[in-house]
């Protein structure tokens, strides 16, 4: 395979297929560690070594996998990868570990890594799957990192724990954000950075014929259960 | 004691609901809520295997893989620590499961099997299964409060994807910047639930 195939593996989920933005994978881990740099750089790393190992060996075995058992083999390969990952932190950085709790266990269901075990490391080879490892691995990386970013600047004038922003407690004029350090801080900054991406890129709109044509087709099966069942039901619920 | 548990419920419920405080099960939670109807079955397989896999996995975990637990089996074993197969052991329960209610569904209510069967491989991969577990292991729940936890977290989780769906339904007809339709507006939707869930993490249980 050319050399320029390989680079667009690595580099189109960056941005054009990103695995957050553009496939809407993974999502959990995503919004749940963000509210600190360092956190979120110990699980964006974990996440892109588990996908690459999980990747290359689930390709490796690939033409030896009945297709009728593959999910559960992908996921005891996930699965034994995770436990080694979890003992590892557990081993060389059990605070971390401890801050980040079940969400290291979770990334046996973290949706990136069975999709691209069934989207790509089922029909590629090795090499593919290594390098297509590691674009999603770093495109889901960049939005952690730069949603954690966001959240532990605004959220507590930090970065990886060092004051950035003098708080105005300390003396200093920030007044820490306190919507950002709250679970829903990372719905909105997900939501925003996905509007900009799509403003930027019109291609990964969802098209607007679409939306209208279900919204009809839609109305029509509301319309037509409702003259099936019960046809002044609303009016007798006011009365 | 029942009042115990009774808090148990509303906490996982409310306060600790699973979609809007923990973000288990997002990828399904954003995916398939685009019609009330469809949430609705999701969120019911999603409550009945939680309120199954849970105790399961709990009775897994004490009486094999708990350090010692292994020790009613021989008194030679009772030094055994397997918990570091928990994950392995976890999602291989999940997954047998599942497959094991999607025949029995199948087999014997055909009916509910055309409103649930679709959706429960789907869930054998959904973090808030897992993460209902992995909760349970973490803070050490007993075998009642385990079963009492899975209902009510996933009784939690249906009622964020009902509530998701609904607000969908109706934001068909409104008219956002054409970039922020479809997921944008869906995560910022998803937030705002998320605030209005918080008021219930002020109560004292």
């Amino acid at each position: 395979m050319a050399r320029s195939t390989y680079s667009s593996m690595m580099l189109d989920p960056l941005i054009d297929e990103n695995p957050i933005a553009r496939q809407v994978l993974g999502i959990c881990s995503a919004l749940a560690v963000t509210t600190q740099l360092q956190p979120s750089l110990v699980m964006c790393l974990a996440v892109t070594g588990v996908l690459i190992a999980s990747n290359v060996s689930i390709s490796l075995i690939r033409n030896w996998v009945p297709s009728s058992i593959r999910i559960i083999v992908q996921l005891t390969i996930i699965s034994s990868l995770v436990i080694v990952c979890d003992q590892l932190l557990k081993a060389y950085a059990f605070t971390v570990s401890k801050q980040l709790s079940v969400f290291i266990g979770l990334i046996i269901t973290n949706c990136i890594l069975m999709g691209r075990a069934e989207a790509f490391a089922m029909q590629n080879g090795p090499k593919a799957s290594f390098f297509d490892a590691i674009g999603n691995g770093a495109g889901y990386s960049l939005v952690l990192l730069l949603v954690a970013v966001i959240r532990e600047l605004l959220g507590a004038g930090r970065l990886f724990g060092v004051r950035i922003l003098p708080l105005v407690t300390d003396g200093g004029w920030y007044v820490p954000n306190g919507l950002m350090v709250l679970s829903p801080a990372a719905f909105f900054l997900i939501g925003g950075m996905i509007w900009a991406l799509r403003t930027w890129k019109p291609a990964q709109r969802e098209r607007e014929l679409t939306v209208h044509i279900e919204s009809l087709e839609h109305d029509l099966e509301l319309a037509s259960a409702r003259g099936a069942s019960a046809a002044p039901a609303p009016r007798q619920r006011a009365a | 004691m029942s009042s115990h548990y009774l808090s148990l419920l509303a906490k996982s419920i409310f306060v600790e609901n699973m979609a809007l405080s923990f973000f288990l099960g997002m990828c399904s939670f954003l995916a398939v809520s685009k019609r009330v109807s469809t949430a609705i079955g999701l969120g019911l397989a999603v409550t009945f295997v939680l309120g199954i896999t849970v105790p399961l996995n709990n009775l897994l975990l004490h009486t094999v893989l708990r350090d010692g637990a292994l020790a009613w089996l021989h008194p030679s074993l009772a030094r055994v620590d397997l918990s570091f197969l928990v994950f392995l052991s976890f999602i291989g329960t999940i997954a047998a499961l599942t497959q094991i209610v999607e025949m029995a569904i199948e087999r014997f209510a055909p009916a509910l099997y055309g409103a649930l069967g679709v959706f429960l491989p789907l869930i054998a991969v959904n973090c808030a299964i897992l993460g209902g577990s992995l909760f349970m292991d973490q803070r050490d729940y007993s075998l009642a409060e385990s079963t009492v936890y899975g209902f009510g977290s996933g009784i939690g989780w249906l009622l964020a994807i009902v509530a998701l769906a609904s607000v969908r339904e109706k934001l068909r007809y409104s008219n956002p910047p054409a970039a922020l339709r479809g997921l944008g507006l869906t995560f910022m939707v998803t937030g705002l639930l998320a605030i209005c869930f918080m008021a219930f993490a002020g109560i004292q249980l």
